[in-house]
């Protein structure tokens, strides 16, 4: 094509594809522009005049499931977790970074005290007494093999309102030893009735480690090797997490329950790859989410937290599960 | 875009280094040209690159650290993919071929990515296959800058496409950022208009960018593997070869910098995207200066002087410096090292090359540093864990400082004459 065309009627053919491709792409965006708009949820649902499952619905809202289906919320969530006393929302605002939001809420579903950090949302939890909000975000581009993407997990004190960023200064003990390495990450937090010991997820050097956190002392001892993702029962006795089971990207993940004082450790009845931090409905069950029918959609499940029964399907185009206990 | 200059290609043996550098020609089309496909081709990839965590945990519901990539297999796959490309362009003389199905093949992957759906498999494949393709380009692109211009000019004409790649570089992640702001959760507008960039940039390419019909050349036999794997027996490629691995091996990343630079502020996750902006505006501004520089004064000194950019960022992040003059510190030294030091190397290399093998030992002395540099990043990962970031760092400065040192021997100051 080079050698057949003139200068100048090789700028105009470029010109004119250049002129093809900005139309097609401004077209294009235009058109996305505005689309998928939730619908106004009800402000006036509430954690004391609803309780029952809570789950983020496809287009965004966290809605609570009653006997009478799903009734919205005004929240739009990306992750949303609710304890008996409180709830945290993690968005996310866009702009140049995009940053992301940790809101937490009080009863009535109102923020009481915002949170701006970057990162992509992964992981929120409230702990029961509503007091310790912790959270989990995806970050890339600080990770020394360029490409890929490490974690950042940050701690709120709502009561004395002091903010942890990044946890990754706790002392941590690993094997015995004190450990540091430029490739620990923390994930998945879980915290204990007393508001100072909590679990989390450390992952180094490809393995991930279930490690006991003493908020006070600021220090992290090891407990257990492939954890991720922890969930600490209410009756404070044990833990339901995922376990690598499976090495590559395929079905790599179960979930287990394990139990803090015996150490036995049981899968449960789901034997498809969960890849959530699970919610405990109550003693005896879990809930999580799957992925569902359509791309990018999940379903949100529920099995007995002891090995036994069954599945079963909660809600369809949900996730992010969390039990408003009545009180 | 039709500038003067532009295909007075030199002979192998024209001693252009001896001509007095005192009238300055126009930087030669090709270049620019050149230097406009990958502005265009930056923008598309970095864009993808910066939304894609976004995408894959928001949208798709996946786990990104599924995607743990081996980094060690990538970087010894994409060396390999780069001297392939490198003497398949060599050996048929279509260095604008080899390169534009690399850069087609990447833009295709924009669209993969919008096919690929919530597959871990299609994604992953999507991916490798964009990495496949920029190491497809990469050294025919560099071949065709370095044989399109007077050797004494090719400092500036490295500096000049540089300038430009960085700026596609630092113009990608803010365009796709903008467009997420208007169209809330449209990955799918990202990725096409990604692609659209992608194709514009072949576009570009094959409107612009002439194959090259160099007759001295095509009638010489064509290069051989055997002959490929014999450049490093010549002396003065050997010395730059060598040079380049060792300085790449003493190397830190720059994704560990602003790892120590984070640890060292407790800097808010909300600026990590962008530190690399930072440097990259920096190397943008500097790469043509100090292009023009290394054409006057020899591209060793400049090459070797960049590295002191580097050891400078160790030694700052080791003073007592407060948030933000450390930040700009960082980020300034940093772009001042990749600006003295990228486009240097291949203006330093390519002389030493003969025509006929350009692609693919460029390709080789870009797979020396790869592969110095990814032992580099093994080594202080295990110096972190083993002892801590500060004995880390300060290993790296003196094993950086002594590589310099000896760098400073093993590239004589007139690398051909003493060859």
């Amino acid at each position: 094509m080079t050698p057949t065309l003139s200068p100048r009627a090789r700028l105009g053919a470029v010109a004119l594809a250049a002129a093809v491709l900005a139309a097609f792409a401004v077209v294009y965006t235009v058109r996305a522009v505005g689309r998928d708009r939730p619908a106004a949820g009800s402000s006036h649902l509430t954690l004391d005049n609803t309780p029952g499952l809570y789950v983020r619905t496809a287009d965004g809202k966290v809605a609570a499931l009653g006997e009478r289906g799903p009734r919205k919320t005004a929240l739009s969530c990306r992750r949303f977790y609710a304890s008996g006393t409180g709830a945290v929302c993690l968005t996310t605002k866009p702009g140049i970074p995009p940053r992301t939001q940790a809101i937490v809420l009080d009863r009535s579903l109102r923020p009481r005290r915002t949170v701006t950090f970057g990162g992509t949302p992964n992981r929120a939890r409230i702990s029961p007494s509503g007091r310790m909000v912790s959270w989990t975000v995806f970050v890339s581009g600080d990770s020394y093999s360029g490409g890929s993407f490490s974690t950042r997990s940050g701690i709120l004190d709502t009561r004395t309102g002091y903010l942890i960023k990044n946890v990754e200064t706790l002392q941590l003990t690993l094997g015995g030893r004190r450990y540091s390495a430029s490739d620990v990450n923390y994930w998945g937090i879980t915290f204990a009735r007393d508001d100072n010991r909590f679990y989390a997820t450390v992952a180094t050097r490809g393995k991930t480690y279930l490690v006991e956190g003493d908020l006070k002392a600021w220090t992290a001892r090891a407990l257990r090797e492939n954890v991720e993702c922890p969930s600490l029962s209410p009756d404070g006795t044990r833990i339901a997490y995922k376990k690598r089971v499976r090495d590559g990207s395929s079905d790599p993940w179960r979930l287990h329950v394990l139990d803090l004082r015996t150490r036995r450790d049981t899968p449960l009845a789901e034997t498809r790859s969960v890849d959530d931090q699970a919610a405990w409905l109550d003693d005896g069950t879990v809930a999580y989410a799957l992925p569902g029918r359509a791309r990018g959609s999940s379903d949100v499940w529920s099995v007995p937290a002891d090995g036994t029964g069954k599945p079963v399907r909660k809600a369809r185009d949900a996730s992010s599960p969390s039990m408003n206990a009545v009180r | 875009m039709y500038l003067a200059a532009g295909r007075s290609g030199p002979s192998s043996t024209a001693p252009a280094a001896l001509e007095p550098p005192a009238r300055r020609t126009r930087v030669a089309s090709t270049v620019v040209a050149l230097g406009a496909v990958s502005l265009v081709t930056d923008i598309s990839s970095e864009m993808v690159t910066a939304v894609l965590p976004l995408y894959f945990v928001l949208q798709l519901g996946l786990n990104p650290l599924q995607f743990g990539f081996l980094d060690g297999l990538y970087t010894g796959v994409s060396a390999v993919v780069r001297l392939a490309g490198g003497h398949l362009a060599d050996r048929r003389q279509r260095h604008r071929l080899v390169a534009g199905s690399g850069y087609a093949l990447s833009a295709l992957c924009k669209l993969g990515l919008l096919f690929a759906g919530g597959s871990t498999a299609a994604l992953s494949a999507t991916l490798a296959a964009d990495r496949v393709g920029k190491g497809v380009r990469t050294a025919p692109r560099d071949a065709m800058i370095s044989l399109s211009c007077a050797e004494r000019d090719l400092g500036r004409a490295f500096g000049v496409h540089r300038a430009m790649d960085t700026t596609g570089a630092l113009l990608g992640p803010l365009a796709a950022f903008a467009l997420l702001w208007l169209a809330v959760d449209a990955y799918d507008v990202v990725f096409l208009v990604s692609f659209c960039f992608g194709l514009f940039g072949v576009v570009l390419l094959y409107a612009f960018v002439p194959e090259r019909s160099s007759p001295a050349v095509s009638a010489s036999r064509p290069s051989t593997l055997r002959a490929v794997l014999r450049l490093p027996a010549v002396p003065a490629f050997r010395r730059v070869l060598v040079t380049a691995s060792l300085l790449g091996l003493v190397s830190v990343g720059d994704g560990f910098l602003y790892l120590v630079l984070q640890k060292r502020l407790d800097l808010d996750t909300v600026y990590f995207p962008l530190l690399p902006l930072g440097s990259a505006a920096v190397y943008l501004l500097l790469a043509v200066p100090i292009g023009r520089a290394a054409d006057r004064v020899g591209r060793r000194i400049p090459y070797l002087c960049g590295h002191l950019g580097l050891l400078g960022v160790c030694l700052v992040l080791f003073s007592p410096a407060p948030g933000w003059p450390l930040t700009v510190c960082v980020l300034v030294l940093l772009g001042t090292y990749y600006a003295a030091t990228d486009g240097v190397l291949m203006a330093l290399g390519g002389p030493v090359v003969p025509e006929e093998q350009r692609a693919a030992g460029l390709a080789l002395l870009q797979s020396g540093q790869a592969v110095g540099r990814l032992l580099a990043s093994v080594l202080f990962g295990a110096a972190w864990t083993l002892w801590s970031m500060q004995a880390a760092l300060a290993l790296a400065a003196a094993g950086l400082a002594a590589g310099l040192l000896l760098a400073r021997f093993l590239l004589p100051a007139h690398p051909r004459e003493s060859g």
